[in-house]
C-alpha cells in the first residue's frame, strides 16, 4: 500500500520537501549538540529537564486520540467513527514516534541508549514508559495496517484483530498514566507530587489529542476527497468539549488544595507560573494566555449552536490547542522545577538551538504522519470510502 | 621449472606461517606477564587491608565551626581538586559540595525572626547518601546505585545515559550534569580520579576511592574537626557520639529518605 505516498500532486511533494529541508536543518543542529552537549540548549543544573521532555508529555496525549474514535466504535458499535478511526491510528504512530525521538535528542549518552533494555529497571518508570510506548506504537502499526488491508481488499478484517483493537484500547490509558508517574511519584517536586496527575494527563490527552486530530482532519477534507463525516465531526467535538471541562475541572482543583490548605510548597509553583516569583516572571503572560484561551474554548465548544458551526470549529480546536499545549506542553515541566529545590528561581527558557532540534522532531513527525494518511487516503479513495 | 615452483609455493607457504607465528607467539609472552602480574596485582585490586569498615556510613557538620565563607573555601577546594570537578561558572555548572544559607538548605524550617548569626551562617550540602535513595528509585540503568556493603550512594559514569531523571527525583539538588565537556574546566587535573564525560550525572561519591585506602573522606580532613564521619550503624562510633550530645537536624526529613548528613546547628 506505501506505494500510494508515491504519487501525488505537486503541492504534496513541495509539503514533503519543506518537511525534509527542516529535519535536515534541525539535524545538523543536532550534529552541533551531539558534539558540543546539551550546554547548546537552556537547560541548567536547576532546571535539568525542558522543551524535548515536556513535548514528550504533550505527545503521549496526542497519541492517545485514536482511541476516542476507537473506544466507542468499537465498545459502542458506534459506526459513525468507522471512516476516520484510521487517521487516529496513524496520527498515534506518529505521536508515539515523536516522543520516543524526544527522550533521544535530551539524552546526554543517546548512544548507550539500549542500556534501558540492557539493564531493565522496573523501579525505574522511565523503562516502563519505553516499554508501553513501544508497545503501543507496535499495536497501531499491526491495527492500521491490517484493517486498512482487509478496507483495500474489500473483506472484513481478520476476528483476531479485534482482540488487539481492545488491548489497544486499554494500552492508551496505560501510557499517559506511566507517563504522569514518570512525574508525579517524584519526592520534593510539589507541582508534579499530586495524586491527580494521571487523571490530568488522562484529561488533557483526551480533549487536545482528538482537537488535533479533527483539526488536521478538517485540513485533510479541504486538501483531499476525504470527508469525516459531518456527525463524526459533530460528536468528536462532544468528546473534545466533555475533556476540556474535565481537563479544567482539574486543574481548579489543584488550585483549590493548593491555596486552601495554604502550604507554602504547594503554592510556589503556581504563584511563579502566574504572577512571578522574587522578580522572575518568565512565564506569566503565558500562562495568563493560556488560562484565558482555556476558558474562551470552553465558551465556544459548550453551547451547541458555536459547537456545530463547522466554520468556527477549527479556530476553537485552535485555541484548545494552544491553551492545553502551554499548560502541559511546558508549563508543567517548568512549575515542576521552580522554584528549585532551595526554593529560588533558576529561570530557564528554551534555547533557539533547542527549539530548532524540536521543530526537526515535529517535522519527522509530520511526514511520517503525512506518508501514513496519504496512503489511507489513497486507499479510501481506491474503493470508494473516502466520503 | 615444476621443482622451483613447487619450492617457491613451499616457501612462499612457509614465510606466510611465520608472518602468523610471530605475533601468536609474541602475544603468548605478553599472556606470561600479564599472567605474573595479575597474580601479584590480586594484591593491588582486591580489598585494601587498610580499608575504612562500616555498613552504613554517615556524616555529621557542626555547622557552628564553620561561620565563614573562608572556612567552607579550603573544604570545597579539597573535594573538587581531587575529583576532578570542573569550574564552569554558569548554571549549568558542576558542584559535590558547596554552601547555601540556612533558607536554602532547611526549606521546612522557616521561621520569621531567623538569629542574625544563622541568617548569615554559610551551610556546607553535598549528597545526602539517602537510606532510600529516590535518585536510584529512578534510575533506568541502575546507573546509580546504593552500595549494599556500606550504604554508599554511588555513579557508574559509563553506564550512565544521561537522562537526567535523578536530578529530577533528587530533592536536595546534589546532582549536577555534564552539559558539556568537562575537562577544559578542570585547573589541574588529579590522575588519581577519572574525569567524566559530557552527557553524563556525577554527585559526591563519599570519597569511595579513599575509604577503600583507609582514608576519610576529603572534606572530613580538611575541615579541622567540623565534620565527622563515621559508621552510623556502630554505636561506639565517633559519629553516633556526637549525635548523642547534640541536637541535629537533616535536611527535608518529611520525604522519607532518610539522609544520612547531620546538621548541628
Amino acid at each position: 500500500m506505501l506505494e500510494k505516498a508515491l504519487k501525488g500532486k505537486p503541492s504534496y511533494w513541495i509539503w514533503l520537501f519543506v518537511l525534509l529541508s527542516l529535519i535536515g536543518t534541525a539535524s545538523i543542529v543536532y550534529i552541533f549538540q551531539l558534539v558540543y552537549g546539551l550546554q547548546i540548549t537552556g537547560m541548567s543544573r536547576d532546571v535539568s529537564w525542558g522543551l524535548y521532555i515536556s513535548q514528550l508529555t504533550y505527545l503521549v496525549g496526542v497519541a492517545a486520540s485514536a482511541v476516542m474514535l476507537v473506544l466507542p466504535a468499537y465498545f459502542h458499535h458506534y459506526k459513525e467513527f468507522k471512516r476516520m478511526i484510521i487517521l487516529g491510528e496513524f496520527m498515534a504512530i506518529a505521536a508515539v514516534m515523536m516522543c520516543m525521538l524526544f527522550v533521544l535528542v535530551d539524552l546526554g549518552q543517546p548512544q548507550r541508549m539500549l542500556n534501558i533494555f540492557m539493564y531493565p529497571s522496573p523501579n525505574s518508570i522511565l523503562f516502563w514508559d519505553a516499554i508501553v510506548l513501544n508497545v503501543y506504537m507496535i499495536l497501531n502499526i499491526i491495527i492500521g495496517w491490517i484493517t486498512l488491508q482487509a478496507e483495500r481488499n474489500q473483506v472484513d478484517p481478520p476476528k483476531w484483530i479485534k482482540k488487539v483493537i481492545y488491548l489497544s484500547i486499554i494500552w492508551a490509558f496505560s501510557i499517559h498514566t506511566v507517563t504522569a508517574f514518570l512525574y508525579s511519584g517524584l519526592p520534593g517536586r510539589h507541582y508534579w507530587l499530586t495524586a491527580i496527575m494521571a487523571a490530568r494527563f488522562l484529561s488533557s490527552a483526551f480533549c487536545s489529542g482528538p482537537a488535533i486530530l479533527l483539526l488536521l482532519a478538517l485540513l485533510l477534507k479541504k486538501l483531499t476527497e476525504f470527508d469525516p463525516g459531518t456527525q463524526a465531526i459533530k460528536t468528536l467535538a462532544k468528546i473534545i468539549t466533555y475533556a476540556m471541562c474535565v481537563n479544567v475541572f482539574f486543574f481548579l482543583l489543584e488550585l483549590f488544595t493548593a491555596f486552601y490548605s495554604g502550604i507554602p510548597g504547594h503554592q510556589a509553583p503556581i504563584i511563579y507560573l502566574f504572577s512571578g516569583w522574587e522578580g522572575h516572571a518568565e512565564w506569566v503572560a503565558f500562562m495568563w494566555t493560556a488560562a484565558a484561551l482555556a476558558i474562551l474554548s470552553l465558551v465556544l465548544l459548550i453551547p451547541a449552536k458555536f459547537r456545530d458551526n463547522h466554520a468556527l470549529l477549527p479556530w476553537t480546536l485552535a485555541i484548545l490547542v494552544i491553551a492545553t499545549w502551554i499548560d502541559k506542553g511546558i508549563g508543567l515541566m517548568v512549575g515542576g522545577f521552580t522554584p528549585n529545590v532551595y526554593e529560588a528561581v533558576t529561570p530557564y527558557t528554551p534555547s533557539l538551538w533547542e527549539i530548532i532540534i524540536t521543530l526537526g522532531v515535529y517535522g519527522i513527525g509530520a511526514l511520517i504522519l503525512t506518508v501514513l494518511w496519504k496512503v489511507a487516503v489513497g486507499v479510501k479513495q481506491e474503493v470508494g470510502t473516502a466520503t | 621449472m615444476d621443482k622451483s615452483r613447487r619450492n617457491f609455493i613451499r616457501l612462499a607457504s612457509l614465510s606466510a606461517l611465520g608472518m602468523g607465528a610471530a605475533p601468536a607467539l609474541a602475544r603468548a609472552e605478553t599472556a606470561s606477564a600479564v599472567y605474573t602480574e595479575t597474580t601479584e596485582a590480586a594484591d593491588m585490586y582486591g580489598p585494601n587491608a587498610n580499608a575504612l569498615e562500616g555498613t552504613h556510613w554517615g556524616m555529621v557538620i557542626d555547622t557552628t565551626k564553620l561561620t565563614t565563607p573562608e572556612d567552607i573555601a579550603p573544604i570545597v577546594e579539597a573535594c573538587h581538586s581531587i575529583h576532578n570537578v570542573p569550574d564552569i561558572g554558569n548554571d549549568q555548572e558542576i558542584k559535590w559540595i558547596w554552601s547555601a544559607t540556612f533558607h536554602e538548605s532547611f526549606t521546612e524550617k522557616h521561621n520569621h525572626y531567623l538569629a542574625e548569626e544563622i541568617h548569615e551562617r554559610p551551610f556546607l550540602l553535598l549528597c545526602n547518601h539517602c537510606e532510600h535513595p529516590p535518585c536510584c528509585r529512578v534510575c533506568p540503568t541502575q546507573a546509580t546505585f546504593k552500595r549494599e556493603s556500606d550504604g554508599v550512594v554511588l555513579m557508574d559514569f559509563h553506564r550512565c545515559i544521561g537522562c537526567r531523571f535523578c536530578m529530577a527525583a533528587c530533592p536536595y539538588g546534589a546532582r549536577s550534569f555534564n552539559f558539556g565537556d568537562p575537562r577544559p574546566y578542570i585547573s589541574q587535573i588529579n590522575h588519581e580520579f577519572p574525569t567524566r564525560t559530557r552527557g553524563v550525572v556525577e554527585k559526591c561519591n563519599f570519597c569511595a576511592e579513599r575509604l577503600a585506602k583507609g582514608e576519610e573522606p576529603a572534606c572530613v580532613e580538611a575541615s579541622n574537626g567540623a565534620i565527622i564521619f563515621g559508621d552510623l550503624d556502630d554505636p561506639h562510633s565517633e559519629v553516633r557520639e556526637v549525635l548523642k550530645e547534640h541536637f541535629t537536624i537533616r535536611r527535608k526529613p518529611t520525604l522519607g529518605t532518610q539522609p544520612s548528613v547531620y546538621y548541628i546547628i
